[in-house]
């Protein structure tokens, strides 16, 4: 960036306070605001009743079950991200660009849409609905559905941290690491992914958070059975109807922490690499 | 066609489509079968419904309610973030991150008790006579917040990378500062702008987390399209709901298709200006 000592458009004292103001004041009151009302409430009865909410039976088995499907989820996507950027990164092929459009598409997709659609899969009126009941296979209103909707939502996340960098990045390491010798598994584990390891955490990192967090889909296929296919988000709600709002504000305390150390995660890769974090 | 020497085209390709017509394509194929089934004229008598036309319009009115205060508010952050230096960019910076990070059911719980009557906010604006929970314009507020990254994070790269020498060119001409803006930056990011601005109304479009907790859910009044996708569910109505929710999802496409022709026209403006 060129320094420069004209002053530029916008930089006139008047028209630059206006406008950080106005930028300040309504990020604090959109963004601040919300972040500080879930802890005010939740802490609102003191520590003591605070702990006790998050430990009641219910919330304690809808955490341990959004951790269970996280642990599928987030690797299976991440292993997708890697597959879909390599080949799009290092490779050229027809159809690439419908094929990005394609990876991207979960972004544009209604979360209640894809619950449906789901339904329609593997519900008792949907494709393999009936195959799977006579074989005795529950995929609909349990784990499986869960994860499955999971995977959907957040398919586009690891591809679309590290894709722009890996595309930036060429393939000129990679042909050296080749030349002598090492395998392509190799060439992948000791030379692309450290090249994009900050990228890529953040891309693990904003998957996580959203699987952890997924709502609407998972609420259509999920079933909301209490203390049993209740993820952390749906017990959430289940608690905030039940006018247990210090409950629901306490459940949501761990799921704005996870948010919170995500982002705290991508200060650091901004830090460590500043071309690898994008939106 | 495979001019790269390096391995694994076949393996990773493979996986990739493989799992793309596994966990995206299959189910969104069983959606619209099943959609087709009603055979037109029973699917054109659903979404054209009393009850799903309303929900329409609130979800429609809505999304461009959120575009537009993330057009005023994501247009000012973007200019912060990249032309002005000050204590706590960087914190700024990350705070826009957050409604993509924060589940959005939280962020609904977070804004309703924000709104609520006696609420931090609601209490505030009573006396003003603006009721925002339970009402449209909490629909409004939750979808702005869930929206809120786009706008930003589409102009911000492009803000960034404009030389100052257009704008010093202008200046020598004898162009005041709002003329340089409104001929030389303006032009300039509007693509990026208009890109951001459309995948913010995608989102809003289909947003449900957010909304259903601030909304009051109301039919014809306060009832969104994917509320009323799960209404439908759970009345076992399946052709009802399979056939509003692909119209939601033929909107998604075409939302799609729309931001993709912007940023095309937008990778044109970027060619020219490096």
């Amino acid at each position: 960036m060129t320094s420069r000592q004209r002053p530029r458009v916008g930089d006139a004292p008047v028209t630059r306070a206006l406008i950080l103001g106005f930028a300040i004041a309504a990020s604090a009151l959109l963004i601040g605001g919300p972040l500080a009302v879930i802890f005010a409430e939740a802490f609102k009865p003191g520590v003591a009743a605070y702990l006790a909410n998050l430990g009641q039976p219910d919330t304690l088995h809808a955490i341990g079950l959004t951790v269970a499907t996280a642990l599928l989820a987030v690797p299976i996507n991440t292993a997708f991200g890697i597959a879909a950027a390599w080949s799009i990164a290092k490779f050229e092929f027809p159809g690439k660009s419908l094929l990005t459009a394609l990876i991207e598409l979960p972004f544009s997709v209604s979360p209640i849409v894809a619950g449906v659609a789901y339904l329609f899969v593997y519900g008792a009126q949907g494709w393999f609905g009936p195959w799977l009941q006579e074989h005795g296979i529950k995929v609909m209103f349990a784990y499986p559905a869960i994860v499955l909707a999971s995977l959907f939502v957040t398919a586009p996340f690891v591809a679309r941290e590290i894709l722009p960098l890996m595309q930036a990045q060429g393939s000129q390491e990679e042909e050296a690491a080749l030349t002598l010798g090492a395998s392509g598994f190799r060439t992948l584990w000791s030379v692309t992914l450290p090249n994009v390891r900050w990228a890529l955490l953040y891309g693990v990192m904003l998957t996580n958070a959203r699987v952890m967090g997924e709502f609407g889909a998972v609420s259509v296929v999920s079933g909301n059975i209490r203390g049993v296919t209740n993820t952390l988000p749906l017990q959430i709600e289940l608690l905030y109807q039940d006018y247990n709002s210090a409950g629901a504000f306490a459940a949501a305390t761990v799921l704005a922490g996870i948010a919170l150390l995500t982002i705290a995660a991508k200060i650091v890769v901004e830090k460590m690499d500043p071309d690898a974090a994008r939106g | 066609m495979l001019r790269s020497p390096l391995p694994g085209f076949r393996l990773a390709i493979g996986c990739t489509l493989v799992y793309l017509a596994v966990i995206v394509l299959l189910p969104l194929a069983a959606l619209v079968l099943q959609a087709s089934g009603l055979g037109w004229e029973r699917f054109f008598t659903v979404i054209s419904g009393d009850r799903a036309l309303a929900a329409f319009r609130v979800t429609a009115l809505a999304a461009l309610g959120a575009t537009a205060v993330n057009g005023i508010v994501g247009l000012a952050l973007a200019w912060a973030l990249v032309r002005y230096e000050f204590p706590g960019k960087r914190l700024l910076d990350a705070a826009v991150d957050v409604p993509f990070a924060l589940p959005t059911a939280v962020a609904g719980v977070a804004l309703t008790a924000l709104f609520a009557r006696n609420g931090w906010y609601g209490s505030a604006l009573e006396p003003l006579g603006i009721t925002v929970a339970y009402a449209p314009l909490g629909i409004v507020v939750a979808m702005a917040f869930t929206s809120l990254p786009f706008v930003v994070r589409s102009v911000q790269p492009v803000l960034q990378d404009l030389t100052d020498d257009l704008e010093e060119a202008a200046e020598t001409l004898g162009a005041g500062p709002a003329r340089v803006f409104r001929s030389v930056v303006f032009p300039a990011i509007f693509p990026a702008y208009l890109a951001g601005l459309s995948l913010a109304f995608a989102r809003s479009l289909g947003e449900f987390g957010a909304v259903i907790f601030i909304a009051g859910n109301q039919p014809f009044h306060t009832e969104i399209a994917a509320l009323l996708v799960f209404i439908r569910l759970e009345e076992y109505d399946y052709q009802a709901a399979a056939a509003i929710a692909t119209a939601m999802l033929a909107a998604a496409f075409a939302m799609l298709l729309i931001t993709n022709a912007i940023q095309l026209w937008h990778l044109r403006y970027l060619r020219t200006d490096r």
